[in-house]
């Protein structure tokens, strides 16, 4: 652990770290949401009449579904009427044509957040020289802005290009590769498949588009940096990244938002398709806003998030560090179709005060000799409620399927709580599952061990819970590993007394 | 002036039936220098005397006073005593998984130089020092990269003890049981990272059960400590008497 790390900390107090709203002027559509304010999100985007009327089936559906309740959370019904579907940065209307057009407020924005150097310089569109950064992993990374709902900068496109890597806001793709949207757009989450991937698919605003052609390794790491702008506005941003046959990319999403007192909902999709052969790792470090300490205000994260293993011996990998959000209602998930493809689960799910997540994995095997990996640590502090909830599916085509759960859980002091509800769906007999599930608290024995050697009392329980996490810190690419790391330590103050 | 200076101390354990009184009225002064060993039948306190010193939880003070220097010990923080200079040898060392002992090290050195006003080590100088005292001590260099105490055996886990009390060299070391458990050899080598340890400048208290560690670590005090307080105190000749007559003609 370095001491900069342990100095912040003590710095930082235990304000939120991001909470600040950037003054920006946005053009925001009123309260409100009817089939006319899904006609006018796709005028605005200048979309196709096959995704205008895509987006009304999802509205269609969605007025037909109910909230899902059988997550294990609890808050006040939510009013979608008075949710605004439409933000976009004003100074957006014309598009920026280069980053020097963009609005210097946002680009300061980042600067706030404590977006490494070597980003911000991507940001500003020059192209770091590795030397001079000295870690290889942190120099090649590009980073498309999702501010608020429109993109409004993307980086590093002509290096990609010429792999033939498309990484572009999804509202691009639609225009600039309409026939891989339009193939691959709902073909792993279909616009029905539950109450908030319906209300994405009809409203969603933007978001990353990446494509990797045949036998392409993507030659730096694809960074999206989410941030929630707008006041009452819901964030539903839309992802879809496809991995053509042989090819390999490393995506990382990274949020955290302005502090507010209302709640707000995020309802993200993210849908990766990995053809035969094909590897996607995707890791997320979350800080949204959890509310104050008394549950007052933060975000409402109901996100879906699912692979597909459409060919044989793919392989996808999801790695998740969440800290933030008041509630969390989260699965990503890996449909194995292709014949010995690989799913993998790594998550840190960390709450505290009054934050609830319910969070976890769904692994469906249909493939021969499938094989899924899942590793959940939970940790709760303070009076917060964290949940696994994780299920593992083996179909009867799935011959010699294999999976491995480990779930783990820390406590920390005596009003939190945690759950495990695994289910395991099992329908070939020659598959192997296995579940391994353990709950510990962080000890007295253990801290004192450490503050005998004179460290102070956060120190310890942060060094004790990254401990605990390491199994998924060494899965996430470097600069986000150290980043989780600090985000724990942030998100942990005063959960010792 | 003395090193450490420990005035009828008066402490409870916790337990469930309310505290119970362990420490009645202990005294003890240990000057720059000196080695103190502090023998007694079980349930006498001579854990409680370490942990009370450290600030374990667990424990209330309920009377007297411990000064370390020229600062008073009993109201500080753990960490903050830590930082004073006072070391404790575990009796059990906990393991801490997944927090490599070598970060583990490198936190705890850090804490007590920043405590100190002092300049952080260098990490490749630390690293170095590290690994030598590791082998010195006959500690593979390979469980540094492990989790403190992680799959250490008994032996391993005194012998880290006795690492860390030569890396982080403390103003007063207290040896709780450091030779519970210990084979001969094992025995002798952490004897001898005791030997090294000492100076002119600092002390030890040594807590046993056993004459035989005394053979290696030659004290300059001994002490008796029973029901609480210390009922006799003498020279190494102390521990031999008790070797042979037990503890039954003090009590």
């Amino acid at each position: 652990m370095s001491t900069s790390t342990v100095d912040d900390l003590v710095e930082s107090g235990s304000e939120y770290h991001a909470g600040f709203v950037t003054d920006v002027e946005s053009e925001t559509l009123p309260p409100g949401l009817d089939e006319d304010v899904v006609r006018y999100i796709s005028a605005r985007k200048g979309e196709p009449q096959w995704l205008t009327d895509w987006r009304l089936k999802a509205f269609a559906s969605w007025q037909e579904m109910r909230e899902p309740k059988w997550a294990h959370v609890h808050y006040p019904p939510i009013n979608f009427q008075e949710i605004s579907y439409y933000s976009a940065p004003k100074s957006q209307t014309d598009g920026p044509r280069s980053l020097d057009e963009v609005d210097p407020e946002l680009l300061r924005t980042y600067e706030k957040l404590g977006i490494p150097l070597h980003e911000q310089a991507a940001l500003a569109g020059v192209v770091p020289d590795p030397a001079a950064i000295g870690t290889p992993a942190g120099a090649n990374v590009a980073v498309d802005v999702v501010f608020d709902s429109v993109s409004i900068a993307t980086t590093f496109k002509e290096n990609l290009a010429e792999a033939g890597v498309i990484f572009c806001p999804i509202s691009e793709a639609v225009h600039s590769h309409p026939e891989l949207v339009q193939k691959y757009l709902g073909s792993v989450i279909p616009q029905r498949d539950n109450y908030y991937a319906a209300l994405n698919s009809a409203v969603f605003s933007d978001g990353s588009f990446v494509y990797i052609p045949k036998g392409v390794r993507c030659p730096m790491e694809l960074s999206t940096y989410f941030r929630i702008n707008e006041r009452n506005t819901g964030q539903f941003e839309r992802t879809l990244i496809i991995a053509d046959e042989g090819s390999h990319v490393s995506y990382l999403e990274g949020c955290t938002a302005p502090m507010r007192d209302e709640n707000q909902l995020h309802a993200a999709v993210v849908e990766l398709v990995a053809l035969g052969d094909a590897q996607i790792k995707y890791s997320t470090v979350q800080n949204w806003y959890p509310g104050d300490e008394n549950g007052k205000g933060g975000i409402y994260n109901f996100v879906t998030k699912r692979g597909l293993c459409a060919g044989p011996r793919a392989k996808i990998s999801w790695t998740q560090v969440e800290t933030g959000s008041a509630i969390t209602w989260k699965y990503p998930s890996v449909v194995l179709r292709g014949d010995e493809s690989v799913g993998e689960f790594y998550s840190v799910a960390l709450t505290n005060n009054r934050q609830q997540a319910d969070t976890g994995t769904k692994m469906i095997h249909m493939g021969k000799n499938t094989k899924s990996t899942i590793v959940s640590k939970g940790i709760s502090a303070g009076g917060s409620e964290n949940c696994y909830r994780g299920l593992v599916r083996i179909s009867p085509t799935a011959q010699n399927a294999r999976n491995f759960t480990q779930c783990d859980s820390l406590l920390i002091g005596d009003q939190c709580g945690a759950h495990t509800f695994p289910y395991i769906e099992n329908k070939n007999n020659s598959a192997t599952v296995e579940h391994e599930a353990s709950t510990s608290k962080v000890s007295d024995d253990q801290l004192f061990a450490c503050q005998q050697r004179g460290i102070e009392t956060e120190q310890a329980v942060s060094m004790i819970v990254n401990g605990f996490c390491k199994e998924v810190f060494r899965e996430l690419p470097m600069e986000f590993a150290v980043e989780a790391g600090k985000l724990l330590e942030v998100s942990l103050e005063g959960a010792v007394g | 002036m003395s090193l450490l200076s420990v005035s009828n101390l008066h402490a409870s354990v916790v337990t469930d039936e309310g505290p119970q009184p362990i420490l009645k009225g202990l005294t003890l002064q240990v000057n720059p220098g000196e080695v103190h060993a502090i023998m007694g039948p079980n349930g006498s306190g001579k854990s409680t005397l370490a942990n009370v010193l450290s600030g374990r939880p667990g424990y209330t003070v309920d009377g007297g006073t411990a000064v370390l220097g020229n600062d008073p010990l009993l109201e500080l923080e753990p960490f903050e005593r830590a930082q004073l200079g006072l070391f404790l040898a575990f009796q059990y060392p906990v393991e801490i998984p997944g927090v490599s002992n070598m970060e583990f090290l490198k936190a705890s050195m850090d804490s007590l130089a920043r405590a100190r006003g002092e300049e952080q080590p260098n990490t490749a100088t630390f690293m170095k020092r590290v690994r030598e005292l590791a082998s010195s001590l006959d500690l593979d260099p390979a469980f540094l990269k492990r989790g403190v105490n992680e799959g250490f055996s008994g032996g391993e886990k005194k012998r880290n003890e006795i690492m860390q009390l030569l890396l982080l060299d403390p103003k007063l070391a207290v040896l709780d049981e450091t030779d519970s458990g210990l084979d001969i050899d094992a025995l002798q080598t952490v004897a001898e990272g005791v030997n090294r340890y000492r100076s002119s400048d600092n002390g030890v208290i040594l807590i046993t059960h056993y004459q035989r560690l005394l053979d290696y670590i030659v004290p300059d005090f001994v002490h008796v400590l029973s029901n609480g307080s210390i009922v006799q105190s003498g020279d190494k000749s102390l521990a031999l008497e008790l070797e042979a007559k037990g503890y039954a003609w003090l009590t």
